[in-house]
């Protein structure tokens, strides 16, 4: 069922990227999706059957466009920060905790966080980030948590939980 | 015709991003603050600028690979952020002489 | 209007040889380099943008994937070496 799942995505990709329908196209792109799923299948972290969950599915849309608002944000953020002649920035490494559990959603929410305002995750070790603060605001863990990953936790739950 | 001009206004905004990037690479005092400006601005730069191209040709093989590429960017960036990060506290660089806290550095000392 | 685009590009690119000449640390560099990959991603773009040829778009893929894929190497060479200044 899992490599089922891999090869039909690894496949749809390859269609995507070569953009025709050619019999030789098809054909090399079968072979190469198997070949990668026989070789390294093994190493996909998420569960596939997850993915064509509706809800899931649904969730994800919802979190991609809000994702892409704070990043512009960020952005806005930085280059502020870089262009103000005195720099204002209070740089510091703090630790956030957090309440998700599969890799799957810690990775995505580090990688939110690396792409949010003035933050970037240093490394996770269990339920506890470190990140990279270009300016920071509040005094313990419990402040940093909800400043940095409230707002994506209540979403990222609902896909991959 | 005015997709067009959305596809031009989303390149026109990436490559100043692009450009504020860079001069926070330059400006910025240590390699984590570098990383910020570099990884956020840079990277929401060039997705900007494929979103563009997708936007100028649609539908077509050119527009989808934009777009792609365009996903690749946007996943393979912070994660690459993320290793050098790592990477460089673990050889030992420190942070500059103004950060306020360094928890990352008191609890690899304490274990 | 497009090459006014790419001279601006060339000045971001000149502005990151310049940290990658400057240092001072190893990661410096590297961190200049990761970023030189991802602009280059953005020059295939408005190339393919300007001679309406599509390869410029297969390169600018195959240049992302190369990219990460060598600033993950960095990073974990970087972890196992400490560095004076």
């Amino acid at each position: 069922m899992k490599a089922i799942g891999e090869f039909i995505i690894l496949f749809a990709l390859w269609l995507l990227l070569t953009w025709s329908l050619a019999p030789a196209q098809v054909i090399a792109g079968a072979i190469v999706s198997a070949l990668t799923v026989g070789l390294v299948g093994d190493i996909f972290l998420f569960k596939v059957g997850r993915a064509f969950n509706p809800v899931r599915i649904f969730w994800m849309l919802v979190y991609i466009p809000y994702l892409i608002w704070y990043i512009v944000l960020a952005n806005l953020d930085v280059a502020y920060r870089v262009i103000h002649p005195d720099l204002p920035i209070r740089p510091g490494i703090v630790k956030i905790k957090t309440s998700l559990t599969t890799d799957m959603a810690k990775t995505f929410l580090a990688n939110s966080i690396t792409l949010t305002p003035g933050t970037l995750t240093v490394d996770i070790k269990g339920d506890e980030l470190y990140v990279h603060w270009i300016y920071v605001r509040g005094k313990d863990v419990k402040e940093w948590t909800e400043h940095i990953a409230g707002r994506f936790e209540p979403i990222l739950r609902r896909i991959f939980e | 015709m005015f997709w067009d001009t959305v596809g031009y206004i989303f390149i026109v905004v990436g490559v100043v991003f692009d450009l504020l990037g860079c001069v926070g690479l330059v400006r910025l005092p240590d390699v984590y603050n570098r990383l910020q400006a570099a990884t956020k601005c840079v990277t929401l730069g060039t997705a900007f600028l494929l979103f563009g191209v997708f936007f100028i040709y649609g539908f077509s093989a050119l527009g989808i690979k934009a777009l792609l590429c365009a996903l690749f960017v946007l996943i393979s960036s912070p994660t690459g952020a993320h290793a050098l990060a790592r990477g460089s506290h673990k050889g030992g660089v420190k942070l500059w002489e103004g950060s306020v806290i360094d928890l990352y550095a008191e609890d690899s000392e304490n274990k | 209007m497009i090459t006014v685009l790419i001279y601006i590009l060339v000045l971001s690119v000149a502005l990151c040889i310049y940290r990658m000449g400057r240092g001072p640390t190893p990661p410096d560099r590297a961190v200049a380099l990761d970023i030189l990959g991802t602009l280059m991603v953005g020059f295939c773009a408005l190339l393919a943008i300007l001679t309406e040829k599509d390869f410029y778009i297969n390169i600018a893929i195959s240049w992302a994937l190369l990219s990460y894929v060598g600033t993950i190497a960095l990073g974990k060479f970087l972890e196992n070496r400490g560095f004076d200044e």
